[in-house]
């Protein structure tokens, strides 16, 4: 009884580990010029488009695989994986839709249509490399509000791309990102014009379902001055023995006091106990505060991929802007995350916050990693940082790496971090008053992760918990 | 006199030492038992024993708690037949508001016996009413369970969940350590108010002070793992004259 109990609450099943049985047209495996000539034909792509591609293959050529990470995991074979899936029928409205994947993502629960449609909630869904429907274009855009698929903005809004695509993570930032700068298939393009506050959550659901296949999409949100946007991103992927690469870029840009809401919740599938299968999730996640006032938010619930490595990021270059990470992050099975945030204050004033909840169990490894960087010309800058790790049985590891450059000699830091176990005492107590172990292991976890949660806007913050619920819970005995 | 819980040549380990070494105890049925002790004497491996904490392993006997042994019951069955220990050191739950605790708690108890559980509406209204009735701050309904409580505040909660739980056997587990005259007596007025013929207490105390407010029907006095003596409030007269000694060795 006891601490062995709790492992095997939290070692629940994968529920969306199931194939998506539609006919899909692949790239064969292998990284060349020709296989990236290949995508920008697919897509039907400006000549210009595929120049950068070839330049950010190119520099990407030249670059080294980052390391120091803490994480491990096999050598990736870049020339085994196929870069580019899609359903076969091209896809032009609802009705073309192939019944299979409506079916699938009803299974997934993400209703494309009419249930969204009740909440509120604009969908882009991007199915392997392709955006399969964005609902509710027609009414945003009498508000002015672009939201596409990066594919459609590259055709239709050239200018915005060449303006701010590169502008925050260029391409040859990392590895990962020249990666997804070459070969990018898909992703989500939000422009929100001045003055307008988006009246609903934008959202945009991943799936990786090919085999053998990499996910790359790219994201790029803008929002305007005085404008406002809620932007939300969740992603699954079946349950497969290989190892699957998800290397995907975000880029935000806001302009004098506007305020992005970005959220996640990632769900890829994290492979078995021992790590096979499993996503390789290496994401560049950055947003630039442009303008004064301006305010950007990322919000992460991390339960899936086997190895993850990602800090969204924040760079305040306005006055007074504002940079808030708030992220859950579970790691259990053989499970390695290493993700954290970057902060840098580069205005006056600027301030940042940083709210990072880990919990790791079975066999899992999470790490926190940090930078909190305070430019000489961040006069007034504060940030504050909240770093708890939670442990569940003695098989997994927390570690916290907090980076703090300050530069300005009156700005304020400040640093917090915890690491506790769920403790028999606490479980015996619940359980005392009557509440089922299963029960009681998830009302402990959700307290801990209660002000990340509460970010959530409402209808993710359901999905959130139920999805922290169904992690967590098990065969009981 | 009816009997609810009758504990039978009962042994019990931890970490693999014996402390409880053959207890013999019956409790009855809406009466009050004093359980005193020197210290080391097993009076908390008792009530560790009969709640089911997984630190204690039981290697003989029985304990039959409304005529069914409940020696492999999960310790949240042997809550939900309506057994409830007010513990000495409530632990703390971050993040765990205390209302939704209690609610959790109190539905889960409902489902066992059939009801519907109470809405959020509904709950909020027991619970105002049971504070006001323990002189609780309404505030502490918003705070994570038992964070920051003082250690009154958090004994007051125990006897809080008690009252809107509504046990049939209830052990308070050195209820009285740590708590002040005043809070003390407000403890205990809210166990007299909850003695109704038919709830059963067992008080786990050192002092006689608490039994002066919670007069005991039975006193039972634990010394080496065994029930040394069994008699009324006549043994604690003796024993704060003259100590445990007064019992000599059976």
């Amino acid at each position: 009884m006891g601490m062995e109990k709790v492992e095997k609450l939290i070692n629940s099943d994968y529920e969306l580990g199931f194939e998506i049985d539609i006919e899909e047209e692949k790239a064969p495996p292998g990284l060349s010029e020709e296989t990236i000539k290949f995508i920008s034909r697919k897509k039907n792509e400006p000549e210009w488009m595929l120049e950068l591609r070839l330049k950010a293959f190119h520099a990407w050529q030249k670059m080294e695989e980052p390391h120091w990470a803490k994480v491990t995991y096999p050598p990736i074979d870049y020339q085994s994986i196929s870069y580019w899936a899609a359903p076969k029928k091209a896809l032009e409205s609802l009705d073309e839709v192939d019944p299979e994947i409506l079916r699938a993502y009803e299974k997934l629960g993400i209703p494309l249509e009419e249930q969204k449609a009740l909440a509120g909630v604009a969908v882009d869904a991007v199915l392997d490399s392709v955006s399969v429907k964005t609902t509710f274009v027609e009414e945003l855009k009498k508000l002015g509000i672009i939201f596409c698929s990066i594919s459609e903005a590259i055709r239709d809004y050239p200018e915005l791309i060449k303006k701010y695509m590169f502008s925050v993570v260029p391409m040859t930032d990392n590895f990962f990102a020249a990666l997804n700068s070459a070969v990018f298939s898909d992703g989500t393009f939000v422009y929100v014009p001045k003055g307008v506050k988006c009246p609903m959550e934008l959202s945009t659901y991943f799936r990786i379902n090919a085999q053998n296949t990499g996910q790359f999409e790219r994201t790029l949100i803008i929002a305007d001055e005085g404008s406002y946007v809620s932007y939300n991103e969740g992603c699954s992927a079946p349950s497969r023995d290989e190892n699957q690469l998800h290397a995907a870029v975000v880029e935000l840009i806001a302009h004098k006091d506007a305020h992005i809401n970005y959220s996640t919740i990632q769900n890829w599938y994290p492979g078995d106990i021992e790590g096979r299968g499993g996503i390789y999730n290496f994401v560049t996640k950055r947003g630039l505060c442009e303008g004064e006032n301006s305010k950007i938010t990322w919000t992460q619930v991390e339960t899936g991929s086997l190895i993850t490595w990602k800090y969204p990021s924040c760079i305040l270059k306005g006055d007074n802007s504002v940079g808030e990470f708030y992220s859950v992050a579970i790691t259990r099975l053989a499970q390695q995350a290493d993700t954290g945030t970057k902060m840098i204050h580069i205005g006056k004033n600027t301030r940042s916050l940083i709210v990072s909840k880990g919990i790791s169990a079975q066999k899992g490894q999470n790490t926190y990693r940090g930078l909190v960087k305070i430019h000489e010309s961040a006069v007034g800058a504060k940030n504050f940082s909240e770093c708890d790790s939670l442990l569940i049985g003695d098989r997994c590891g927390a570690h916290t790496f907090p980076y703090l450059e300050s530069k300005c000699a009156n700005a304020q830091i400040e640093h917090e971090a915890t690491t506790s176990k769920i403790s028999e005492e606490q479980l015996f107590y619940l359980r005392q008053r009557g509440i089922s172990e299963e029960d009681a292991v998830s009302m402990i976890v959700h307290g801990f992760c209660k002000d990340v949660l509460s970010k959530l806007p409402m209808e993710f913050a359901v999905e959130a918990k139920a999805l922290l619920d169904l992690t967590l819970e098990g065969a009981v005995g | 006199m009816k009997k609810i819980m009758e504990i039978k040549d009962l042994h019990a380990s931890i970490n693999n030492k014996e402390i409880l070494k053959g207890i013999d105890l019956d409790l009855y049925e809406g009466k009050v038992h004093a359980i005193m002790g020197p210290n080391g004497a097993g009076k908390s491996t008792l009530s560790k024993t009969i709640v089911g904490h997984p630190d204690v392993e039981v290697t003989q006997g029985e304990i039959l708690y409304k005529g069914k042994n409940i020696i492999d019951m999960e310790p949240e069955e042997r809550a939900l037949e309506g057994i409830f220990m007010a513990f000495q050191h409530p632990v703390e739950i971050p993040g765990v508001n205390n209302a939704y605790f209690l609610r959790t708690a109190l539905n889960a108890k409902r489902k066992h016996l059939g009801l519907p559980p109470l809405n959020a509406a509904e709950f909020l209204r027991l619970l105002k009413a049971k504070l006001k009735e323990l002189g609780m701050k309404e505030e502490m309904i918003h705070r994570s369970l038992n964070e920051g409580f003082s250690g009154g505040e958090k004994k007051l909660n125990e006897i809080l969940q008690m009252e809107i739980l509504e046990p049939d056997f209830v052990i308070l587990d050195e209820i009285d350590s740590g708590l002040d005259i005043d809070a003390l007596k407000r403890v205990s007025d809210a166990v007299n108010k909850m003695r109704d013929g038919k709830r059963t207490f067992m008080i786990i105390t050192h002092y006689r002070k608490i039994l002066d407010y919670i007069e005991p029907d039975f006193v039972h006095i634990l010394k080496d793992g065994k029930v040394l003596k069994t008699g009324g409030i006549e043994l604690v007269d003796a024993l704060e004259r003259e100590g445990y000694k007064v019992f000599g060795e059976s």
